[in-house]
């Protein structure tokens, strides 16, 4: 589904931020992207989303090489891309609606034909009272949701996510990557960043490390056992994360538990 | 922001979020380009109308002079070539001045009443030409001649062809104002679009990554744009119409009325007053449009 061999990329005539990455995102894999900061994630990340293209080597969305895309061609790609932002990139004059509608808004849908859709999933991600609220009001959680359920509205194929749990209390971290995991479940490839290798614990799923450019892939640990090692190695298919998902052995919370108590 | 309306259907939005008074500069700055170029619009056609009255005056007359011989009657021979004249094709009145009318035309350098009586001075017959009939300017030369009157035929080409360079020179004038003025008001709304696209880069940003095509993008802005440059040109429109109108109500010196716009109320004139905002508000959008086309086009 999305295809990286041999990538480097620096900006301008500085180093390269990212050295020889070469993986592969299955189609309904869920894995982490992690590393300290300054490791390169965004960069990377903005190569998975298509906001940036590689100095070097081959990067391919869905078959298609991303150095010769014709420019016309990004927004239909970028349209089974959804992202979610460490920082939100929500707009304050739209309300939540207008804002998780974006993405269906842009490719020309009409609000009669989603309006019942995007109620559907803001009721899902525990926001249906804040409907018609301007994101200026909503808690650093909520803001969160919101900026989840716009990734995710237009049912891409890929979710990408910058830090989603960085703004929030542990709870409702839980109940993010809850609801990241039915995603999961539903089909989508998920690419999760994130600084916190207590979430990371909490999934049977693979794990790249970035460093200093480099990028470590760890299998996840029931592979792990398997292969009886930490070895390099392509990222595999998300039955593991299924499994783990579905049995809830690796939460240690119930995510499907009642709002927390955000406050703004 | 959302609202339902009364069917409960959610109700979505403007994507561009109000300009909070950020643009009334440039609808200001745009009112005034449109009320120059609607200003130089309107002499451009002044000139225009004064050249075509002119030259179709100068060209629908000849001018026969009989020049002053001695022991001839000068008068008779003015009234003789009046009446040949009249027997050539093509013409269709004569006016054959006397002295008392060639001594008025050198008043202006010569003064009242300062000639010598004995002073030799030509006279003027005055050839009206049919409607649509070419001076018969060989014709008419030849029965002077044959006539044996001492006269030659004059067809005000050498008028016509200054009075012709001048009105171009003024239309010219006024016509490069009219595209330095476009030019202007281009470049300004250029640069009050892409300050507007820098003031909302969030919402492109946002827009861009959920998908938007470019020309989604610019769509919203050029949309804005458009009925600014609408607004701002009707006002300037309204304000060069009625300055027109004060000017031309008002009385102008012979020599500057040929640069004015004259206000008639014609047809043209009132259709250029009404293209013109639409004009700018094309202008606006066009430049608004390539302005953030290019810009995302830099950026992603």
């Amino acid at each position: 589904m999305v295809r990286f061999d041999n990538v480097g990329m620096r900006y301008g005539p500085g180093p390269e931020v990212l050295r020889d990455l070469s993986f592969d995102l299955p189609r309904g894999s869920f894995q982490f992207l992690t590393g300290p900061s300054g490791a390169g994630k965004t960069s990377l990340l903005r190569l998975i989303y298509l906001a940036a293209r590689p100095s070097r080597g081959l990067v391919s969305f869905f078959g298609r090489d991303s150095s010769t895309l014709p420019r016309a061609e990004l927004p239909l790609l970028r349209r089974r891309i959804g992202v979610v932002f460490q920082e939100f990139k929500l707009l304050n004059h739209l309300s939540v609606f207008d804002n998780v509608a974006l993405p269906l808004r842009v490719s020309g849908r009409q609000s009669s034909d989603y309006a019942e859709d995007v109620i559907e999933l803001l009721n899902w991600v525990g926001l249906g009272d804040k409907i018609t609220a301007s994101p200026a009001t909503l808690s650093g959680g909520e803001k969160q949701r919101v900026a989840i359920a716009r990734a995710v509205v237009n049912q891409p194929e890929v979710l990408i996510a910058d830090e989603p749990t960085g703004n929030v209390d542990h709870e409702m971290g839980m109940r993010l990557l809850r609801l990241f995991v039915e995603l999961n479940k539903l089909g989508t490839t998920i690419v999760l960043a994130t600084h916190d290798l207590q979430l990371v614990r909490m999934l049977d799923a693979p794990v790249m490390t970035l460093s200093n450019g480099h990028l470590h892939i760890r299998p996840p640990r029931s592979e792990r056992s398997v292969s009886g090692g930490d070895a390099d190695s392509p990222i595999p298919s998300p039955l593991a994360v299924r499994e783990a998902v579905e049995s809830g052995a690796a939460f240690e919370t119930d995510l499907h538990s009642d709002q927390s108590e955000d406050t703004p | 922001m959302t609202i339902a309306d009364q069917s409960g259907q959610q109700v979505s939005g403007p994507l561009l979020p109000p300009d909070g008074g950020r643009d009334r500069p440039l609808f200001l700055v745009a009112a005034i380009l449109v009320f120059l170029a609607c200003l130089s619009a309107l002499g451009a056609r002044g000139a225009w109308q004064a050249s075509q009255q002119w030259t179709s005056d100068l060209e629908s007359s000849l001018t026969i002079q009989i020049r002053p011989v001695e022991g001839r009657d000068a008068d008779a021979d003015a009234q003789e070539a009046a009446r040949i004249a009249l027997t050539v094709p093509g013409i269709d009145k004569t006016v054959a001045h006397d002295r008392t009318h060639a001594e008025a035309l050198l008043a202006p350098w010569l003064g009242q009443d300062n000639l010598p009586d004995d002073l030799p001075l030509p006279l003027i017959v005055d050839v009206e030409l049919a409607r649509n009939e070419a001076p018969p300017l060989d014709a008419l030369q030849s029965a002077m001649d044959a006539a044996g009157l001492p006269a030659s035929v004059d067809d005000h080409g050498r008028w016509i062809d200054a009075v012709r360079t001048s009105a171009r020179s003024a239309q010219t004038l006024a016509l490069s104002l009219l595209a330095l003025l476009t030019a202007a008001a281009a470049a300004v709304v250029a640069f009050a679009a892409r300050a507007s696209l820098v003031a909302r880069l969030d919402v492109t940003d946002a827009l861009h990554l959920c998908g938007a095509e470019d020309k989604f993008i610019a769509q919203l802005f050029q949309t804005r744009f458009f009925l600014l440059g609408l607004k701002a040109g009707a006002a300037g429109a309204l304000v060069a119409a009625l300055v027109s109108m004060l000017v031309s109500m008002g009385e102008s010196p012979a020599d500057m009325a040929f640069f004015l716009p004259n206000w008639r109320l014609d047809t043209i004139e009132i259709g250029l007053l009404i293209i013109a905002p639409i004009l700018a508000g094309l202008t606006a959008a066009l430049s608004a449009r390539l302005a953030v086309t290019a810009d995302l086009r830099d950026r992603w």
